[in-house]
This record gives C-alpha cells, sequence and structure tokens, in this order.
C-alpha cells in the first residue's frame, strides 16, 4: 500500500503464466496449473507467446519427441527406456512416441490437454495470444479459439504488476 | 448423508480437484460434498484446496485404496 506502488495493493488471489511451449508434455504444466489455481479461486491470466501460442488453435495436434530429451524414461516391459537420439530421429518415432503417451494419458485417468483447455475457459481464465508471433508464424484470429485476446508484451506486463503470483513455463 | 455425492475414481490430478469445484456450485452454503476419489495425490491436495478457498474438509478416509472426502461449503 505503499506510495511507490501507486497505492494498490495486489491482490493475492492472482496468477499469471507465461506459456511459451507447445508440446503435448510442456502444455501440461500450465493448463493444470491454471484451472487448478481458477477452481481455488484465483483469477488466472495465461499468455501464450512463440511454441505455446499453437496451444491456441481451435485445432491442436501435440506431440512430444524424445529427441535430445535424455529424461523422458518410458515405462516399458517393467522398466523404463530411454530411446537413444539416433533412434528417436528416425522418421516416424515422433509420431508413435506421442501415440504411446496419449495412451499412457488415457490409461492413468490424466485429462487431454483438449479438455483442460476447456475446462479453463468454462473457468473464466483470461487467454492472451501473443500477437508478434502470430505474425510471425503467420496465424490468424480466427483461427485461434472464441473469447481469446490479443496483446504485446506490455499487455502482459501490466497483468504481471497486477498479478500476485507470476509464473514462466 | 452428504447433499451431493460426486465419483471421481480412477480420475488423475487435476481432475478430482476442478470437477469438485464444479460440485460445489450446486451445492448450498453449508450443504455437503462428498468426493471419491482413487487418485493418492489427492489426499494433500484436497487439503489445501480447502485451505484456500475456506470450505471446510469436515473429514477424509480411505478404504480399500478408495479416498473419501466430506467438504461443507462455507
Amino acid at each position: 500500500m505503499s506510495e511507490e506502488t501507486g497505492g494498490n495493493a495486489i491482490d493475492p488471489n492472482t496468477m499469471s503464466i507465461i506459456v511459451t511451449k507447445g508440446s503435448l508434455d510442456w502444455a501440461y504444466p500450465p493448463f493444470i496449473l491454471g484451472t487448478t489455481a481458477a477452481a481455488m479461486g484465483l483469477e488466472v491470466t495465461m499468455f501464450f507467446t512463440f511454441y505455446g501460442l499453437p496451444l491456441l488453435l481451435k485445432k491442436m495436434d501435440l506431440k512430444v519427441t524424445p529427441l535430445g530429451n535424455a529424461a523422458m524414461k518410458m515405462p516399458m516391459m517393467g522398466g523404463h527406456m530411454v530411446m537413444p537420439n539416433i533412434v528417436a530421429a528416425i522418421p516416424g518415432v515422433d509420431a508413435m512416441a506421442s501415440k504411446m503417451m496419449k495412451n499412457l494419458i488415457k490409461k492413468n485417468g490424466v485429462a487431454s490437454v483438449e479438455d483442460l483447455r476447456e475446462l479453463a475457459v468454462e473457468a473464466d481464465v483470461r487467454m492472451i495470444g501473443c500477437q508478434m508471433t502470430m505474425d510471425l508464424f503467420d496465424y490468424q484470429a480466427d483461427q485461434m479459439i472464441d473469447g481469446i485476446e490479443v496483446g504485446g508484451a506490455a499487455t502482459y506486463i501490466e497483468v504481471a504488476t497486477q498479478s500476485h503470483i507470476n509464473l514462466f513455463i | 448423508m452428504a447433499d451431493k455425492v460426486l465419483d471421481a475414481k480412477g480420475l488423475n490430478c487435476p481432475l478430482p480437484i476442478l470437477k469438485a469445484k464444479k460440485a460445489l456450485k450446486d451445492v448450498d452454503v453449508g450443504g455437503t460434498l462428498e468426493v471419491l476419489s482413487t487418485d493418492p495425490g489427492s489426499v494433500a491436495d484436497f487439503q489445501a484446496f480447502s485451505r484456500t478457498t475456506g470450505n471446510e474438509l469436515l473429514e477424509h478416509s480411505e478404504e480399500g485404496g478408495v479416498y473419501t472426502f466430506l467438504i461443507r461449503k462455507t
């Protein structure tokens, strides 16, 4: 409540997330945290930029790659398997790994990213697409889901100054 | 008996919490919601959810891998 902050106390129940990654695995943390925070009564804003922007496309086609991902240990035949890069680089292996991951997700009762995004929309999570990324990678507003806003760095910074929790994922 | 029962068995994080939040909308203030879950993580999560939202976790128990939570809406 000091003069320096303009006399505005920040509501502790506010959170923003910068979403920068859009692969199947990385899509989960922001949507899980965003929807859960909203369910716990927080006002949530998500800002989608760079490779996170495609998570706002009407039709998501999410994939995961084991290439260069030494920590990706898939449960297999009672153990865990890390795929050697030379195998991971073979065409078709990404698609296979993505399918395996989606099967694991289903088997374990984990929500799909599509479902979590739907729940985020229902919970009135504010979602902002980065205009610069849209220009850079040639995406149009009509390809994105309804109800999102478009903005830039200043739009996000304004949100961040009003949010108690600010995450970068 | 709880005013409403939510069966979240077989669902993983964060779905039991998200569905509980939705189910609480149909419960009057002072009323209770019973949640059934098989997610071991939901034990810590329903306590955190209740502390943060101010809803009251009246009791929780486990039997045969099924966790039961009784929440009073405040």
